[in-house]
């Protein structure tokens, strides 16, 4: 039996009508904090998340999936004052794109491109939720409330109570421009939910970019549904300047022969949590999920945790975990990662792989690799290692007149170097990869 | 060009002495090799010289060209124009090979105050050295040493020497590892690069290599020192007796 199964057992009838973890007082205070919205089409799944919220209570350091990230910042009534970063070029900015900006978590429709006209059914959520009927409807906060078992998630309910904006795609082709989300912020102390919903229709596809700084806070979610044969690629950018304190979450659902690749880069910052639950329930489906982290401890304190669950379902199915970071001055990066698989998911390719690299003695790697299997004719594999730069191989780089600090940015490139494999559109690629390097190489002769 | 005079190593994190007291001196437009049996501290020798950690030098000196190569940084002492091309070339996953090179050219150059190669006169360079060696387009976009073979591995050693160009050139048993066309492309490639301004010091356990790249003088080293130095001739007495009657006979 494996420790989740122990926790939702004997954690929930305790629980049942009982005061939460942390106590009532702190998520009435949390919640007190909050103008919460009372959702059109949105309100059924609303109060529906304000009781499972209730019920789980806010997490505190004893929880299972919050042992090496302390939940105190997110339980918090309100974020603390955080001074807006100068506006900075996007990493997309020269890619033709469909550009959606939300300033504090409210879209921005001056500063965005016009929806209308993409191929694809687009709005933003507070645009719709003030309507009638929506096919979102259907959708929001259904993948969140499914990705609760059998580990529970507040934040998510949280965000699905209290968004009042995102945006709510809805493609039935191929989406020849990717969408850009850009964030930006204007007020100091933000406290920021934003919530998307992306539906692809049978053999649609779509390119979501993500960059910027939500709020001083942030907590996000992204339900992605994918149907037969569609095929979702997804890439975020979070810098040193954007979000200081966030919580991310993506819910997917991936049918048969469809395809979810999800890249996130993530450099500096400060207290990020990344949650990513994906569940396969076609056949022959595939799913990657991958992160490149740099964290300087200098900066502020740096802490850069990943919590992933993936299940297979279905047959023949491929899920890749590839999870990498590079930590110096007392960072901490934390990987808490799973692989389930269902009874009679035959055939099932799971990898998860996890590796730290400390640039000194300071800093910190942990890893939680999980697997728990029910089907009999499987390969997964996992493995995590921590270790320091190769000496060899800085000697080798360095016997060819490469000096210290280059040597040192070209290794750091070399161990990430395989999640940025997980982005299939080159361009993107190598342009994450051109920026990467320059940031590298500006700090490391700046 | 080269000059060693009574060099003492020893590890840094043990107490054993590796070298007792080299002396060695390679003129410039010559080729010496270092011959010896297992052990007896000819790589300590090539990695003491190219400036790897783990070894602590506790006397006497290595000049080239009259500057003091112990007091530099590795990368110091390749813009010096050192090189060594290494027994167990390192692989590097995720760095391109042609990055790679572009990256330590451009910064040699910089260290010796030229300008940087442009990125169409790398290339043009790079295809015209690439192709004596038969190394491919193909080969120079993969990651640096990442599933290459042995021969290849060693030919990409070749080939950063001749883009690097440096004046001292240090081949640390190139000749491992390596079937006999590989051996000959190998040779090919280092002799072409040999001229009056250039110096090699070619370490190997066999007299094979050296029937590719002729020697100049052949050095036998034993127990961290150099016992005896000779013409070609030596390395075909080392084939046909062995290091025993050798060492013996030196005593």
């Amino acid at each position: 039996m494996s420790d989740t199964a122990v926790l939702s057992t004997s954690a929930r009838p305790d629980r049942a009508g009982a005061a939460p973890r942390v106590g009532d007082t702190a998520l009435t205070a949390r919640l007190a904090a909050l103008d919460l919205p009372a959702g059109g089409f949105s309100a059924p799944a609303r109060r529906d998340a304000a009781a499972r919220l209730n019920e789980m209570g806010l997490p505190g350091p004893r929880d299972e999936y919050w042992r090496y990230t302390d939940p105190a910042p997110f339980n918090a009534p309100r974020p603390e004052a955080l001074a807006i970063p100068p506006r900075e070029a996007t990493l997309f900015d020269d890619i033709d794109r469909l550009k959606l900006v939300f300033v504090d978590g409210v879209f921005d429709a001056a500063a965005s491109d016009d929806l209308t006209g993409e191929g694809l059914e687009i709005d933003t959520l507070a645009a719709a939720d003030a309507g009638g009927d929506h096919w979102a409807g259907a959708l929001y906060g259904q993948l969140e409330t499914a990705g609760q078992n059998p580990v529970r998630r507040p934040f998510a309910a949280l965000n699905t109570l209290a968004a009042r904006d995102g945006v709510l795609i809805r493609a039935t082709g191929r989406v020849a421009r990717p969408v850009h989300l850009l964030y930006r912020r204007s007020d100091e102390a933000a406290d920021v939910h934003l919530h998307h919903v992306i539906r692809l229709e049978q053999g649609a596809e779509l390119t979501l970019l993500e960059t910027g700084a939500m709020g001083a806070r942030s907590n996000a979610v992204l339900e992605v549904d994918l149907a037969a044969g569609a095929r979702f690629h997804h890439i975020a950018s979070k810098r040193a300047d954007d979000d200081k304190l966030g919580i991310g979450h993506i819910f997917a659902r991936v049918g048969e022969g469809a395809l979810l690749k999800s890249f996130a880069l993530a450099v500096n910052g400060r207290v990020m949590r990344n949650e990513g639950v994906i569940e396969i329930t076609g056949d022959d489906a595939v799913a990657h999920i991958a992160a490149a982290v740099l964290g300087d401890g200098d900066e502020g304190r740096f802490h850069h945790d990943d919590t992933v669950f993936i299940t297979h379902a279905g047959q023949r199915c491929e899920s890749r975990q590839v999870y990498k970071k590079v930590l110096k001055n007392g960072a901490q990066g934390i990987f808490q990662g799973k692989i389930l698989v269902r009874p009679g998911a035959q055939k099932t390719d799971g990898y998860q792989i996890s590796k730290g690299l400390l640039l000194d003695e300071g800093s910190q790697f942990l890893a939680k690799p999980e697997l728990e299997i029910y089907a009999d004719d499987v390969k997964c594999s996992h493995g995590s290692t921590t270790g320091a730069l190769d000496e060899t191989a800085l000697f080798y780089l360095r016997s060819r007149g490469v000096p210290r600090e280059q040597a040192v940015v070209l290794l750091v490139l070399s161990f990430l170097a395989d999640t940025l494999e997980e982005i299939e559109d080159e361009r993107l690629r190598d342009g994450i990869l051109t920026r990467l390097d320059q940031w590298l190489t500006s700090r490391a002769t700046g | 060009m080269l000059e060693i005079k009574n060099l003492h190593v020893k590890l840094e994190e043990e107490d054993k002495q590796i070298l007792k007291g080299v002396d060695l001196t390679v003129p410039a437009g010559e080729v010496h090799a270092i011959m010896g049996p297992n052990g007896s501290g000819k790589s300590t020798l090539s990695y003491v010289l190219s400036g790897r950690d783990g070894y602590q030098v506790t006397g006497g000196e290595a000049m080239l060209d009259g500057r003091d190569l112990l007091e530099m940084e590795p990368e110091e002492r390749a813009a010096a124009g050192l090189f060594l091309a290494f027994q167990y070339p390192v692989e590097i996953p995720g760095v391109g090979n042609m990055t790679f090179l572009r990256t330590a050219l451009n910064a040699q150059r910089k260290a010796r105050g030229q300008d940087e190669l442009s990125a169409a006169e790398f290339l043009k360079l790079v295809r015209e050295r690439g192709k004596a060696l038969k190394i491919d387009a193909e080969m120079l976009k993969r990651p640096v040493n990442v599933g290459f073979s042995g021969g290849e591995k060693k030919r990409n050693e070749i080939l950063q020497m001749s883009m690097l160009e440096p004046r001292m050139c240090i081949l640390d048993e190139t000749d491992s590892g390596l079937d006999v066309d590989a051996m000959r492309l190998v040779s090919d490639g280092v002799n072409a690069l040999r001229g009056p301004d250039r110096a090699f010091l070619v370490i190997t356990h066999y007299q094979r290599l050296l029937d590719h790249i002729k020697p100049d003088v052949v050095h036998i080293m034993a127990d961290g020192r150099i016992v005896k130095s000779g013409g070609p001739d030596l390395a075909l007495e080392v084939e046909q007796n062995g290091y025993a009657g050798l060492l013996a006979e030196v005593g």
